[in-house]
């Protein structure tokens, strides 16, 4: 074995441990400021008693998920129902891989970017549908056969929206769709894809199965969906897993619609000079902050959706949307119109 | 028109952002959490808690074991045996209330014609062994001779509205 | 020792694929076999990504892993077969399935004699600068010179979409559906009427 390769590899490994850490990081704190944030916007105030302020209760939490017992139903399948969560947390963190955090800042700044992303988190609904059907039971069944469809569905949606992008930016390396956004906020895409914007916003709530989309789980219809029989540290896996998918979602909005790491006030004559200093994965994390607020945010304001109704707003409402609009952006592309496509 | 004016509302999703603007609004509204354990909302002096059983003021237990609070018990968690006593008069053997059981709904109180059986405002009490649930007279009238100045306060601001 | 890692990963994947391919038969359970054929489609896509096809092999993950088996998967674990009356005339039928195999084993060879596979060595494959976008190839190749093979590939798709919908249609009698936008448009006044309105200081009003 040449020392190059080792080194190469070692460097590699380095980067990932760079990227997971934080990402955790970021998920156990994203599980406190949820409780939070949704306690104070139903006038309470969220927990408290863990630490100062209740900043160590996500860690009392997971010691608390690590001592309890896994318990294997004695019905399911064994082997299925011990890899699904761990096929869930692997697409989760999977795709990470080609996130880039700045100019250059990525592990695999690859061509295809946007599809290896898309190709992973259609991944992720193995661990879910493998989770239903091994548990052998009936809630987790319904649960999984709910969150595939809507998953299945939403993705096609969000692959749409996700296409305006790509004509907007032509191109499918991360780098370059938020490189072709420069210059400050009305640069951004999400002006002339504004639709497209949305839609693949709710996509991603629903991709994730968040409120107002959490039929997959719906506590006061089927118990809790997928994971009712999953106890200790294999539901806490899935629960870090679907924290994950937030994450990336909200970070991957930023970067197609809100310029990425780029500062909003570029180009402005005195704002921008004053705010050049900050580095650019600050601008990308902010805008990343702004987008899980929103997730919570939803969760607190909207009452879960009937599945039928979130069927047909997938295929019936925001297929259609996407498909209207990207003819739109092609027209806006070819005639180089706006600040945007000039 | 109107079908029209619908539409785009719908599609500017106009009501969601009212919702959001609701919950907007209360994340910076005054928190109406109560710290429990160190904080402590009011209770009425009608609160139904742990039971009791009281004494006359010279020392001797009110129950004459007439039993009507075991006929009145809707959870039949009460339970009374009665002997007389060695001074001629008819005192309970036994009395066990099953907390378990119990709902709490006060008719053994109120039925009690001597308001020797009361329902204390003690509502944080624990059991640690199995059992332990199942009160006996002894523990009873213990929790009445200890708690005796709260529950006559609590009768006697009751007391007008009876 | 110098290890050609193409090639050790080429055998691992091809190793994995077969492995797979082999489970997807004879594997009891369905649904086991159904999670086999994923691992297959899995290991050709790390197939093709050594080919630096790396589009197709997305897509392929994407479109047949993402969204087919799923809904395949959907609908083996709904119908919970039971594979064993399935595989009673294996005897019976297995010179018929040695015969196509042998079919198709000769048409391999054949194909693999007649070609001059000198010229098509993965070593020469790869001689392409990095920055060579084969999604930009691909994308030239199907709306130039195969435009009209694609554009009717699409429509054939889509005579298929309509068939099967026109096949399973049932007609708009004899349902009880709902009418979701019907439900959606309720405003307050449809159902709610005010017989008298009691004014805001009432006791009435909450």
């Amino acid at each position: 074995m040449d020392l190059e390769l080792i080194k190469t590899i070692g460097w590699i490994l380095v980067k990932i441990v760079a990227i997971i850490v934080p990402v955790i990081l970021t998920i156990v704190y994203l599980m406190y400021f949820e409780r939070k944030v949704i306690g104070f916007m139903q006038a309470r105030v969220g927990p408290n008693r863990v630490g100062y302020r209740g900043l160590l209760q996500p860690w009392a939490d997971g010691i608390k998920l690590l001592f309890k017992e896994v318990l294997v139903p004695s019905s399911s399948n064994k082997y299925l129902f011990i890899v699904a969560p761990m096929i869930t947390m692997a697409a989760a963190m999977a795709a990470w891989a080609v996130v880039p955090f700045g100019t250059g800042l990525v592990l695999a700044n690859i061509n295809a970017g946007v599809l290896y992303i898309l190709a992973v988190m259609s991944l992720g609904v193995y661990g879910v549908i493998i989770a239903g059907w091994a548990s052998n039971s009936k809630y987790a069944f319904l649960g999984a056969l709910r969150c595939s469809a809507q998953m299945i569905s939403y993705e096609i949606a969000m692959g749409f929206a996700l296409v305006g992008v790509l004509m907007a930016a032509g191109s499918l390396n991360l780098t370059e769709i938020v490189m072709a956004q420069q210059g400050g906020f009305w640069h951004w895409y999400w002006i002339p894809l504004l639709p497209l914007f949305v839609v693949h916003w709710v996509s991603s709530v629903a991709e994730t199965n968040r409120a107002p989309f959490d039929i997959a789980e719906g506590e006061s219809e089927i118990v809790a969906g997928f994971h009712v029989e999953y106890s200790g540290m294999a539901f806490a896996v899935f629960f870090l897993a679907e924290y994950a998918n937030m994450i990336l979602l909200a970070l991957l909005a930023a970067i197609f619609y809100m310029g990425g790491w780029l500062s909003p006030f570029e180009g402005i004559p005195y704002l921008g000079q004053w705010f050049a200093f900050v580095p650019g994965p600050i601008w990308l994390i902010l805008k990343t902050c702004l987008f899980l607020f929103l997730y919570l945010w939803f969760r607190a304001t909207f009452p879960r959706f009937r599945y039928d109704q979130v069927m047909r707003l997938g295929w019936k409402v925001y297929i259609p949307v996407t498909l209207v609009w990207i003819v739109v952006v092609a027209l806006l592309v070819q005639f180089k119109i706006g600040p945007w496509f000039s | 028109m109107k079908k029209l004016k619908f539409y785009i509302r719908s599609f500017l999703l106009w009501e969601l952002f009212q919702g959001l603007g609701v919950t907007g609004k209360y994340f910076f509204k005054r928190k109406m959490t109560l710290m429990y354990p160190r904080q402590k909302a009011p209770k009425s002096p009608r609160f139904r808690g742990l039971h009791a059983l009281r004494r006359y003021p010279n020392g001797e237990e009110r129950c004459i074991a007439c039993k009507l609070c075991e006929a009145v018990c809707p959870a039949l968690a009460i339970t009374i045996e009665s002997a007389p006593r060695a001074d001629g008069t008819r005192r309970t053997t036994r009395y066990d209330i099953d907390l378990f059981k119990c709902i709490y709904c006060g008719f053994c109180e109120e039925s009690c014609p001597v308001d020797s059986i009361v329902e204390t405002n003690i509502a944080e009490f624990h059991f640690e062994n199995r059992g332990e649930q199942i009160i006996n007279k002894e523990k009873l009238l213990e929790i009445g001779d200890k708690y005796e100045k709260q529950i006559a306060k609590d009768r006697a601001a009751d007391a007008p509205y009876r | 020792m110098e290890i050609d890692w193409l090639k050790f990963f080429f055998y691992c994947y091809a190793a994995l694929a077969l492995f797979g391919a082999t489970m997807v038969i004879f594997s009891r359970n369905s649904v086991r076999a159904v999670l086999f054929l994923v691992l297959t489609f899995v290991a050709s896509a790390g197939l093709w990504m050594l080919l630096q096809a790396e589009f197709l092999a997305l897509i392929l993950i994407l479109v047949y892993v993402g969204a087919v088996m799923v809904l395949f998967l959907f609908v083996v674990m709904m119908l919970n077969m039971n594979l064993s009356p399935l595989k009673e005339g294996f005897v019976r039928y297995l010179p018929l399935g040695i015969l196509i195999a042998a079919t198709i084993v000769a048409q391999l060879v054949w194909v693999y004699k007649n070609t001059d596979m000198a010229a098509l060595h993965l070593g020469e494959l790869a001689q392409k600068p990095a920055d060579y976008s084969n999604i930009t190839e691909l994308g030239l190749a199907l709306y130039t010179d195969y435009l009209y093979p694609f554009e009717i590939a699409g429509v054939i798709l889509l005579v298929a979409i309509i068939a099967a919908i026109a096949l399973t249609f049932r007609g708009p009698q004899n349902r009880r559906s709902q009418n979701i936008a019907v439900q959606v448009a309720t405003r307050k006044d449809d159902r709610l009427r005010v017989i008298k309105d009691v004014g805001p200081d009432s006791d009435l009003k909450a």
